[in-house]
């Protein structure tokens, strides 16, 4: 039976600030896709604007019934989550040298994208059963550091080192939230000092060469290192109030990689200027603090979590893109919410501000 | 005692709630002083590198490996070649820079308009292809005028340039533009639309091999887009070189040979299965489709009936006709059908069910043995021989023999022929197998079909005692500075499953048949050389039904002659197959063709001196 409370506890906050993203995402996207064409190729353009339509469909989706549902469910939206993972193992599709994708019919789907959520949903199932304010102890860690593992393994061996990294950063910010026993946590400190150098030894050379050359920019003066350069270039000479939309040289001239998905942010930086750059990078701050603060309202240990969740999903991609392409972190290859190209990325941020708003306007059942 | 929260009313979760919004406050703090920095404090400087940003990347093609043939003579180079293209944003005014530069170099106008309508979408500073491989006098014309040609550019790329073509085009192949498929695949993952790969022969199988790996250049452009200076270089790795087994001057002789003829010739090392040489007439231009081939060019060569393109050598298929002999003498001496004594009167027909299987001599043979069977390629001889057989036993030791199957060798689209079963006609014909059918199969006619590099490997097997080489084309692959990366080591396929003395038999009878003075070989023979053979007439499909050979009663179609050879008699050194389509006579059209191979190689390229070998038709009695 419908609740009148749904409608009144509806958050419009938060749909007001997704739409606003998604309008400044789409102006960048505009102008990554046209510039510089003599006669610009829109067909990207309008292929995001259907991944919104279809991720509005998502959110809604998502919001539409109770979230208590998602808790029901989720051993089974995991399992579903490895099973297409490792379906893509085999039968995706391959895309200079990686396998990430899956065909459906004329789309193509990346299910490490949709594995970020599951296991948002199955973590926030298990930390809602033992959070405590003593912390956790290291026996408690061993089920949530399986059930990160497996899909982080699986989206390793794609090879997509920046979304399996995503993944074991929100499980991170998770387990932090849910907060670890003293003992517990000066033993994982521990244990991750001496694992560095082990990691480093099973990265890929081509990873390894991306690490070194993010302290390193002249060591690929034909790669990475010029990107960067580039893209700092970019980002700075929009200066105050940018060099107008559509006038963007860097991205005119094609200076900046894939400049429609990972380096989009340099775009609508050389464009906007401070200005805009500014706007977009305080947008999500206020869409962080906000899923914070619905986590603060929620009375239900699982939607915390959830909310938790979803927010962290964000903040380390905001974090992490921003961070690369201003040249503070390595090409690691993460999308920015809202503003990149690509289904996959746009359908997941909205069914995570689809289980937002889930918690948000549920919140009085438990007033 | 555990405290669980069952819910979150306690102040427990808002206090983490704030320390966890402090850490992300304090990291986006970071983020925007980083912003700061870039756009107000280095923003000014920024913003002046932006504008004179004429730091472009430049690819540097790879050369592709060479290929050289086993006396390390260049077969496959590389060339430079200049292509000619322009980057739109520089180029103003477009309209007058283009008819200025139709002008210098005297190339069409009305090409380049259309070159670049199609690029239109793509990025105004990335140079468009306007014309490849221009000639020296353009490139000279461009050089003179550059300050007139604003946004031109000429780029200097390797191409391929193959020496002897059209020599060997069937087995070195040739290159083409990579296709839209092509370029979805994983082993071209390093490829990008515009590049050339492999198409077809070796180019095609080694692709992986002699493509090297593309380098790249920072350079310094200035305002009409030429580089002004070079700033940092990845160097190209160029691609491995590869040492084939061919002789490139057996292979000329080969082709020289087959001049004007459809056919094949395929000379193989008994001792390793190298192929020496794999000639395919006709040939056609490789060159051709470096520098881009006409749509008339392509569909001339594609509907040429003689079928240019094709490697007659390993993908076309022909009845072995009597060259199929050899094989039916072993299998019936090895299952002891017939012995080096068994002997039957030929009357120049065998008289089967209601039908009459003619022998090619018709008025008989006489008594023949296994000797004179093979060396006169009696034709009763072996009908009876093959109906005490029968097809699937025939069938077992003619795959034994490597029939029937892809030799393996590295070369692409190899044809398989085909060998005959009772059970293969039931499932593909719907027919039950017809004793009489056996008859066709033992002079090898009929259903029966073979390559000519088979045939060639049968001979070298039979020459060398028995062992059964995979045939090899790749010698060596080196790296450009000459490190061995590849040598490649005789492989053995199989041995045959023949006595020592019936294979012995059945060479005595290859012998015969090219120096005994009844043999019909008998007129190819090489004083001193030692060479055995088996000559074979293959009616040509449309025929097939009937049986025995004979006289040509379908006037305009001749048939197919083979000859299969290898010399010296013992330890031999080199073993031919030679099919000449619609030749006619193995004896007379094919046998010279293997014989002048033989010599040409036996004798260390000695050009010949003596009098040329009979190639007019024989007489009747070399008939086959």
């Amino acid at each position: 039976m419908f609740d009148r409370r749904l409608l009144q506890c509806f958050d419009w906050g938060l749909l007001a600030l997704t739409l606003s993203i998604a309008t400044a995402g789409l102006v960048a996207l505009y102008s990554a896709v046209s510039a510089g064409a003599v006669e610009p190729d829109l067909t990207l353009f309008r292929k995001q604007l259907i991944w919104y339509g279809v991720g509005f469909g998502a959110m809604i989706f998502c919001f539409l019934f109770d979230y208590k549902q998602f808790e029901r469910f989720a051993n089974f939206i995991y399992l579903a989550s490895v099973g297409s993972l490792t379906a893509v193992l085999f039968f995706g599709k391959y895309v200079s040298g990686s396998r990430r994708w899956l065909s459906l019919g004329p789309f193509t789907l990346q299910p490490s994208e949709m594995a970020k959520v599951a296991v948002i949903i199955v973590l926030a199932r298990f930390f809602a059963k033992l959070i405590n304010t003593d912390g956790l102890t290291l026996r408690d860690l061993m089920v949530p550091a399986l059930l990160t593992a497996v899909p982080f393994a699986l989206i390793v061996r794609q090879p997509d080192l920046g979304t399996a990294m995503v993944i074991a950063l929100i499980a991170g910010a998770m387990t932090l939230f849910a907060k670890i026993e003293r003992r517990a946590l000066s033993w994982l400190i521990a244990t991750f000092t001496l694992l560095v150098p082990l990691v480093w030894f099973f990265l890929r050379g081509y990873q390894k060469q991306r690490i070194l050359t993010f302290l390193n920019p002249d060591r690929d003066p034909l790669g990475a290192g010029y990107h960067i350069i580039q893209s700092k270039i970019a980002i700075g000479s929009g200066m105050l109030t940018g060099k107008g939309f559509l006038k963007g040289t860097q991205n005119a001239l094609s200076f900046l990689p894939e400049q429609h998905t990972d380096f989009i942010f340099s775009v609508l930086a050389e464009e906007w200027g401070l200005m805009g750059s500014l706007s977009v990078v305080i947008l999500f701050l206020i869409i962080i603090a906000w899923g914070l603060s619905i986590a603060g309202r929620c009375r239900d240990p699982f939607g915390t979590m959830l909310s938790v969740g979803v927010t962290a999903m964000i903040a380390w991609q905001v974090l992490i893109n921003i961070g690369m392409v201003m040249g503070l972190m390595p090409v690691v290859g993460v999308t920015l919410p809202f503003v990149s190209y690509g289904g996959s990325s746009i359908i997941t941020m909205m069914i995570g501000i689809g289980l937002l708003m889930n918690v948000s306007m549920r919140r009085f059942k438990f007033e | 005692m555990t405290n669980y929260l069952d819910n979150v009313d306690s102040d427990w979760f808002s206090k983490r709630l704030s320390a966890a919004l402090t850490v992300v406050i304090a990291a986006f703090v970071v983020l925007i002083a980083r912003l700061l920095f870039l756009q107000v404090i280095e923003g000014g400087e920024l913003r002046r590198l932006s504008e004179i940003n004429s730091i472009r990347l430049r690819s540097v093609d790879a050369p592709r490996g060479l290929i050289y043939d086993i006396h390390n003579r260049l077969m496959a180079d590389n060339r430079p070649s200049y292509d000619l293209s322009i980057t739109v944003k520089d180029a103003h005014p477009l309209e007058q820079t283009i008819e200025k530069l139709s002008r210098y170099t005297g190339l069409d106008q009305a090409q380049f308009w259309e070159r670049l309508e199609k690029a239109k979408g793509t990025r105004a500073y990335k140079p468009v292809l306007l014309e490849p491989d221009i000639g020296r006098e353009a490139l000279a014309a461009i050089e003179v005028n550059r300050w007139d040609l604003p946004g031109i550019l000429v780029n200097v790329s390797p191409r391929r340039d193959y020496i002897f073509s059209p020599s060997s085009a069937h087995l070195l192949g040739y290159m083409g533009e990579i296709s839209v498929e092509e370029l979805k695949s994983k082993i071209y993952s390093d490829c990008k639309s515009g590049d050339f790969i492999g198409k077809y022969g070796i180019e095609r199988v080694r692709e992986d091999w002699l493509r090297g790996k593309r380098g790249g250049q920072q350079v310094e452009v200035n305002a009409t887009g030429q580089v002004v200076r070079v700033l940092n270089t990845v160097a190209a790795t160029p691609g491995h070189n590869i040492v084939l087994s061919i002789d490139q001057s057996l292979q000329l002789t080969a082709e020289q040979l087959l001049a004007d003829q459809a056919g094949a010739a395929v000379a193989v090392d008994p001792s390793s299965g190298q192929i020496l040489a794999m000639a395919s007439s006709p040939s056609f231009d490789q060159n051709a489709f470096i520098s881009g081939m006409s749509h008339d060019t392509w569909n001339a060569l594609i509907s040429d009936p003689l079928h240019p393109l094709e490697n007659k050598a390993i993908q076309a298929e022909y009845p072995p006709a009597s060259t199929y002999k050899i094989i039916v003498a072993a299998a019936g001496l090895e299952e002891g059908v017939i012995d080096e004594s068994t002997s039957f009167f030929c009357p120049g027909f065998l008289r089967f069910g209601n039908r009459t299987y003619r022998c090619w001599k018709k008025w008989g043979h006489g008594e023949v043995d296994v000797l004179k069977a093979l060396s006169e390629s009696c034709d009763v001889y072996f009908y009876k021989a093959g109906l005490e057989l029968g097809v699937d036993r025939l069938a077992w030791y003619a795959n034994a023999f490597g029939l029937g199957e892809p030799t393996g060798v590295d070369l692409d689209h190899e044809a398989g022929g085909l060998i005959p079963t009772a059970q293969w006609k039931k499932k593909r014909v719907g027919v039950s197998w017809q004793k009489g059918e056996t008859l066709s199969i033992a002079i090898g006619q009929g259903f029966n079909l073979a390559t000519p590099l088979q045939m060639a490997m049968v001979a070298a097997a039979v020459g060398n005692g028995g062992v059964r080489y995979r045939p090899m084309i790749v010698k060596t692959i080196r790296t450009a500075d000459g490190q061995t990366m590849y040598e490649s080591v005789p492989e053995v396929a199989g041995r045959l499953p023949i006595s020592e003395k019936n294979l012995w038999l059945v060479r005595e009878g290859l012998f015969n048949a090219v120096n005994d003075r009844h043999g019909t070989a008998w007129r190819s023979r090489l004083e001193g050389m030692g060479m055995s053979g088996k000559t074979g007439t293959a009616q040509v499909a449309g025929r097939r039904d009937d049986a025995a050979g004979g006289e040509n009663d379908w006037g305009e179609i001749k048939d197919h002659a083979w000859f299969v050879a290898y010399a010296p008699r013992d330890n031999p050194r080199i073993a031919v197959a030679v099919i000449v389509e619609h030749g006619e006579h193995g004896s007379s059209a094919a046998a010279p063709v293997a014989a002048e191979m033989i010599r040409f190689y036996l004798s260390g390229g000695q050009p010949k001196s003596d009098a040329p070998l009979a190639v007019a038709p024989a007489s009747s009695a070399e008939g086959d």
